[in-house]
């Protein structure tokens, strides 16, 4: 696959008209807006529902063991155990980077956080999570963030609005959108789901399998290697977000996906990639911006948590509580902000979701007001109704 | 819902489109489209091709240190007809119409890789094939074998008389494969019989049969002087000298039991399945020779036929039919097929052989054409505006959609994975 299309910078269309657009590679995406300032924002959204308990365990609450057993992670220090977090939680190992920048207080870890919805519907609450409400709207709270921006009306007239960029930046600010030549190309995980469904047909089933021994898949549909294009796609994206978000005249508002959490077999050898994934892109991110860095926050979201206890098949379903994460320099990090439920029996929703405690509105409407420093009314019309949901205070270094 | 008006829609259309009903009376619906087609679409015509196509020409060689392939109107012309041709295949009202157009203009290849050819193709479905398809077969093969599109792709313009002036002067003779192709694929067959000198006695009576391509009138023309003297005996019937000849011949051929028997077999294959049940092929043919050629008749015994209703469906979706089933069921635009044809391998009216694109999965169904399938169904799911997998999924297969591939695409993590599973699942890949 080519490398990421780094050069569509300032001077292309997209941009010189004070617009957004966006760029993809394999299962991740990134779209981008401008900004007037210094500051960028970068949201990522974890598209499938990454399991919190597992990602950020909290090791000090003895429920975890009760709900989780075997399946739980190590505690700090031993053998393939978490990476600590200051005593109570811990960071999966394979976000090394990740606990790098918490050690320098760039990196702030949100637990038991969810939207206002309860849907656990992937669609449903993925729009609901992107459209800042909590009825489904047609466009994104990003988007209408933006339109409270002095140089976001001036070049409306004349431009498609693109069909690859996500939700959140779908709105009345109109985006371009862009995409590499070629084909992308699907998941390990998803190429093995379609495989089970081309097995029924006597004539298809067979050449499939071939196809995916050709492209050196293992003919089998739980499988816990690490291949999956996102792997190197995702820092690849990161890497070239970056390059544009710093430039002078480049985009400072971006939003990248990847997808691939959706873990309901074999969890803890499918969220190893993802989460690799994940912490390179981050680190890529960091080093593209260079000293922008510093006034870059990248707020790391998902649209729900995963069910407390495991299933049969290892994995985990669809909950509610999960982990945000806000990484960059401009974060004031090297903590984990959480409300914290206890995992006992009783205090689980239903007895079977982390109780979310904090609104991920919260955060957003936090990031809006004091690192992009919208009015009051723009961040009001990024979200609707939300006025039980104050904007955080404290998210970001003074 | 009942199965029946989705066979209808999948089967004989192009596949059901997003938002919009499907036929509450399917062979109703049929019907209506046999007994009254749409009206032509409007186009650039023969002679306008070819003066901007001599236009792009002179640029070129005006512009012949500037690296680059083509450029100039020509080029614009001809993706502008792709575009039209994919933009009336999602929206139009009467899809079995644009399959049977579709059908025919592959039955006739005219191949865009042939370089003078290339820009005449869509003229060719406008004049030869939409223009008679109310008509009868006999008609069609007499307006496509002289349609000029026809006559540069097979070489007719090269074939010369031995012993007509232009073949002394020049010492040139026949060029047989219009001849040939036209005994071979569009109208007996081999199993018709013809031998190696019907061949060129059709071709004999071709030549003269020519095209202008420059100048200020350029198309069609017959050339006298290059027009082989005497009489053709073809299957055993003498033909006279002269320009009328060849609508006399292609008359004979046109309406001969063999070239029934031949198109009722690629009428089947290409609705009902790969290997056609006897049944069905002796229907459409006695239905072809009962009506001296009929193709309204023909398409009438068609949607008679009951194994062209019975489930399931059997035939492999082509690139081109996968594309545009996937397209109409999601709201995709005219360029998003026209990009996806080209990247499964179907690039419009660009078959590599005059016998056009198969009609046989076989031919269609590989590991990496497979693989590669799956890519553009992620890569065309990536781009797609918001959808609703589940809307998308009860609108293309309806009561067709099989419930592991309900229950996969629920559970999918993303509207993108959910849709690539729906357009990757055995039930999609058939019609």
């Amino acid at each position: 696959m080519s490398a990421p299309h780094a050069s569509f910078a300032p001077g292309r269309r997209g941009f010189l008209l004070g617009l957004a657009a966006t760029l993809a590679l394999g299962n991740v995406r990134a779209a981008f807006a401008q900004l007037p300032g210094e500051r960028r924002l970068v949201v990522v959204v974890l598209r499938g529902a990454m399991d919190g308990l597992h990602v950020v365990p909290p090791y000090g609450d003895p429920g975890l063991a009760a709900l989780r057993a075997e399946h739980a992670m190590a505690e700090p220090g031993r053998e393939g155990g978490a990476l600590d977090l200051g005593g109570r939680f811990g960071l999966h190992p394979a976000l090394a980077g990740l606990h790098a920048m918490y050690a320098a207080n760039e990196a702030l870890v949100l637990h038991a956080v969810a939207g206002p919805y309860r849907s656990r519907s992937h669609f449903e609450a993925q729009d609901l999570l992107e459209s800042g409400a909590t009825e489904r709207l047609t466009s994104g709270w990003l988007n209408r963030a933006l339109q409270a921006l002095p140089n976001s009306g001036g070049a409306r007239a004349g431009l498609a609005v693109g069909t690859g960029v996500p939700l959140l930046l779908r709105g009345p600010v109109p985006v371009g959108s862009y995409a590499p030549p070629g084909l992308a190309r699907p998941s390990e995980e998803l190429i093995h789901r379609i495989q089970a469904l081309q097995a029924a047909d006597p004539r298809l089933g067979p050449v499939f399998a071939e196809g995916m021994r050709a492209r050196g898949f293992a003919d089998q549909t739980i499988g816990g290697r690490d291949r999956a294009p996102d792997r190197f796609n995702f820092p690849r994206l990161a890497a070239a977000a970056a390059r544009l978000l710093a430039e002078a005249n480049g985009p400072r508002v971006a939003v990248l996906e990847i997808g691939g959490w959706d873990t309901h077999a074999a969890q803890a050898a499918r969220i190893a990639g993802p989460l690799r994934a994940l912490d390179d892109g981050l680190k890529e991110m960091k080093a593209g911006l260079g000293p922008h860095w510093a006034r870059t926050a990248v707020l790391v979201v998902t649209e729900f948590g995963r069910t407390a206890r495991f299933n049969g098949n290892q994995g985990t379903d669809h909950g509610t509580g999960g982990v945000a994460f806000l990484v960059g320099g401009a974060v004031a990090g090297g903590r984990v902000l959480a409300d914290w439920p206890g995992l006992a029996g009783a205090n689980l929703l239903e007895n079977r979701d982390l109780q979310p405690t904090r609104d991920l509105r919260s955060l957003a409407k936090g990031l809006l007001r004091d690192h992009l420093r919208l009015p009051e009314r723009a961040v009001a019309q990024a979200f609707p109704d939300s006025a039980a949901a104050a904007p955080q205070s404290g998210l970001l270094r003074a | 819902m009942s199965v029946r008006p989705f066979i209808a829609a999948i089967r004989f259309g192009l596949g059901p489109r997003l938002g919009e009903a499907l036929p509450a009376d399917p062979d109703a619906w049929l019907a209506a489209q046999i007994a009254s087609p749409p009206p032509p679409p409007q186009g650039p015509s023969v002679a306008q091709m070819l003066l901007a196509r001599e236009e792009s020409q002179a640029l070129n060689r005006a512009q012949a240190a500037t690296p680059g392939g083509q450029r100039g109107p020509v080029i614009e012309l001809v993706r502008a007809e792709a575009l039209a041709w994919a933009e009336r295949r999602l929206t139009t009202a009467s899809p079995f119409h644009e399959r049977w157009v579709d059908f025919w203009m592959n039955h006739f290849t005219a191949s865009r890789r042939s370089g003078i050819t290339a820009p005449l193709v869509g003229c060719m479905e406008r004049d030869a094939i939409r223009a008679h398809l109310a008509g009868r077969f006999a008609d069609m093969l007499w307006h496509v074998t002289l349609h000029p599109a026809m006559l540069t792709y097979l070489d007719n313009l090269g074939s010369i008389g031995p012993n007509s002036p232009a073949g002394q002067r020049a010492r040139r003779g026949l060029n047989e494969n219009l001849a040939r192709e036209v005994l071979e694929l569009h109208t007996l067959s081999p199993a018709g019989g013809y031998t190696q000198g019907d061949v060129q006695e059709l071709a004999k009576i071709l030549t003269g049969h020519s095209v202008v391509a420059s100048g200020s009138n350029p198309g069609y023309i017959f050339r006298a002087n290059a027009h082989e003297p005497g009489e053709k005996t073809l299957l055993g019937r003498r033909f006279g000298e002269g320009e009328g000849a060849a609508a006399q011949a292609l008359a004979m051929l046109g309406t001969h039991a063999a070239t029934y028997r031949h198109l009722a077999v690629k009428i089947a294959r290409h609705f009902v399945a790969d290997n056609p049940p006897a049944a069905a092929v002796r229907a459409l043919e006695t239905a072809l020779r009962e009506s001296n050629g009929s193709l309204p008749a023909a398409q009438r015994a068609l949607v008679r036929l009951r194994e062209a209703w019975e489930p399931p469906l059997s035939k492999f979706r082509t690139p081109q039919d996968h594309v545009l089933a996937a397209c109409r069921a999601t709201g995709a635009g005219a360029e998003q097929v026209v990009a996806g044809l080209a990247a499964l391998g179907q690039t419009l009216w660009t078959a590599p052989q005059p016998n056009g694109w198969s009609d046989l999965a076989a031919d269609w169904i590989g590991p990496e054409a497979m693989m590669r399938r799956v890519d553009w169904n992620y890569t065309l799911a990536g781009r797609l505006a918001r959808v609703e997998p589940a809307a998308v999924a009860e609108a293309a297969l309806g009561p067709l959609a099989r419930a592991e591939t309900v229950t996969e695409m629920r559970r999918a993590g993303a509207v993108r994975d959910a849709l690539t599973l729906l357009f990757s699942s055995p039930e999609f890949a058939h019609r």
